[in-house]
């Protein structure tokens, strides 16, 4: 869909458990680090995207970084779910020549700030179709993310016979891909199959190592016309297609109550419409990153996205076939199990890096690269090439 | 303290009926299809006129989780503590907390039935706990399935 956009550049700040400074700092220092990446300054920028969980007003980047004007500004909504959403309205933004060139961000300090696997239970009542929903699920105890998520990773274990195991086939591969990324926090720490038995229940069937870490940390991207992206230094990330999606009877993570729960619908809407916008199948993937904040929802987006058929994740992802030579190797960067928790934009980075050959853990082959938001919520995915 | 659910106009009556030991569930006027949660209209055919319907409180377990690690103070003395999607036998299904079953012992597809406990005052909330009954009905109609060996 959005007719000749890339992405020109990516920037980041460290990914620590306290970064010892303001969201707004991570914010402004992710930003310039991208523009200097993509070769361009903050006067070229009349956009900025981010999430609507962000604490950081558009205007407020935008006083820091000096921006006189901005012609374009959003945030799009349903938390890690937003990342690729940003980055579609970014490219929208620009095919239709609402702005030229737009930053999208994200600056967390998830782990020193506020976390949010910490219940705050007078969200059960807030007056807002949010707290309206949260008011049936915090009081009777289903009030974290992880127990959300178990809920449904229980009934697919269910249906399909899936095993801890297998979600610990995930964190495994992310581990040892972390491991080979300086960047990583978890930077020459892999894990075994056998650490990720012994690891604590946090909410059955999710163990520690099916949870995602929590990070300090901002990631920010640059998009702009592909015409414009071809003269600035870096090999254009080639917008081959971006898609939002959301299901039957969606929830924010306690989408209980459709038909079917062993499944993601509102990524299989992501799917069906990357797919057609890039003319692609999920056969001609080279790498992708897939939202990693719990280990089964991987395996969900797997199916969801074509991958291998409904309930055969399990099979698909054994014998290392997600690891670096394997045949669809996910997340190396490390995911957000191995490298840090930034609601998703780290992935992003990464798909840029695989598309410019510049990854730690490059894929070889020139094939595109998908890159998926937040799971369980309304979300977004990418296909770059 | 318990976490409370607010009250609104959509969901004060399922509240008021909970404290009063009643499940209720919506249900539309014009189609007679139930749901739950609450919504301002029916969610099949769009009607506005809905009104409340008694269930029975029978139930089966359609998933859940066993919660370990506690992250707010409400529930800090009660882990491990089952967390239960359950399947009303009328249909909607409804988030609930299971008493009186260890949590290795949880199925999917066990019998459950509502039983009604107060967390505050003015405040009862539906828990669900085995239906040693219906589970034993169960095994025996599978028994009867079962060859002779
Ligand atoms: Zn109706």
């Amino acid at each position: 869909m959005p007719g000749g956009t890339a992405i020109a550049g990516i920037g980041a700040t460290e990914f620590s458990k306290d970064s010892g400074r303001s969201e707004l700092r991570l914010a402004v220092e992710a930003v310039t680090a991208a523009l200097a990446d993509a070769g361009l300054t903050a006067a070229d920028v009349d956009g900025l995207v981010t999430f609507t969980m962000d604490g950081n007003a558009e205007i407020a980047v935008a006083r820091e970084l000096g921006l006189r004007e901005l012609r374009f500004f959003g945030q799009v909504g349903y938390g890690g779910g937003a990342a690729c959403g940003c980055v579609a309205h970014a490219a929208m933004a620009v095919a239709a020549g609402a702005a030229d060139v737009v930053v999208c961000y994200r600056a967390l300090n998830e782990r020193s700030g506020r976390r949010f696997g910490q219940v705050t239970a007078g969200l059960a009542g807030v007056p807002t179709t949010a707290g309206v929903d949260n008011g049936w699920h915090y009081p009777m105890g289903l009030a974290t993310p992880a127990a959300a998520v178990a809920m449904i990773a229980r009934r697919y274990m269910h249906e399909y016979g899936a095993t801890s195991e297998d979600f610990g086939r995930i964190a495994v591969a992310a581990r040892r891909h972390a491991a080979s990324n300086p960047r990583a926090w978890f930077y020459q720490r892999p894990v075994t199959l056998a650490e990720h038995q012994e690891s604590r229940w946090i909410a059955e069937p999710l163990r520690l190592l099916d949870c995602c870490q929590e990070s300090d940390g901002a990631v920010a991207i640059v998009v702009t016309s592909l015409d414009r992206a071809r003269d600035l230094p870096r090999r254009p990330a080639v917008i081959a297609a971006a898609a939002q999606g959301s299901g039957p009877d969606q929830y924010i993570m306690t989408s209980y109550y459709r038909d079917d729960l062993a499944g993601l619908p509102e990524m299989g809407v992501v799917a069906r419409q990357l797919w057609r916008q890039a003319g692609l199948g999920p056969a001609d993937v080279r790498t992708a990153v897939l939202y990693d904040h719990f280990t089964p929802y991987v395996l969900l987006q797997l199916e969801e996205l074509g991958f291998c058929a409904r309930g055969e994740a399990r099979g698909f992802i054994a014998d290392g076939a997600v690891e670096l030579g394997g045949r669809l190797p996910l997340n190396t960067h490390g995911g957000q199990l191995g490298e840090a928790y930034i609601h998703g934009m780290n992935g992003i980075a990464e798909a840029v890096r695989q598309v410019r050959g510049t990854s730690v853990n490059q894929v070889p082959g020139d094939g595109p690269v998908l890159v998926t938001a937040g799971t369980g919520v309304p979300t977004s995915a990418l296909i770059l090439s | 303290m318990a976490v409370v659910p607010g009250m609104s106009e959509l969901t004060a009556p399922f509240w008021e009926a909970a404290r009063a030991g009643r499940l209720v569930v919506q249900e539309c006027q014009s189609c007679r299809q139930s749901w739950h949660p609450p919504l301002p209209r029916c969610p099949h055919c769009h009607a506005a006129g809905l009104g409340w319907r008694p269930v029975s409180g029978e139930g089966t377990v359609y998933t859940y989780t066993v919660v370990r690690h506690p992250t707010h103070h409400a529930f800090a003395d009660e882990v491990p503590y089952v967390v239960a999607l359950v399947a009303l036998a009328e249909g909607p299904r409804l988030v609930t907390a299971l008493l009186g079953v260890a949590p290795d012992e949880v199925r999917v597809g066990q019998p459950v039935r509502a039983v009604f406990r107060d967390v505050a005052a003015g405040v009862a909330l539906p828990y669900f706990e085995p239906d040693a009954g219906r589970a034993a009905a169960q095994r025996g109609s599978l028994g009867g399935l079962w060859p002779a060996r």
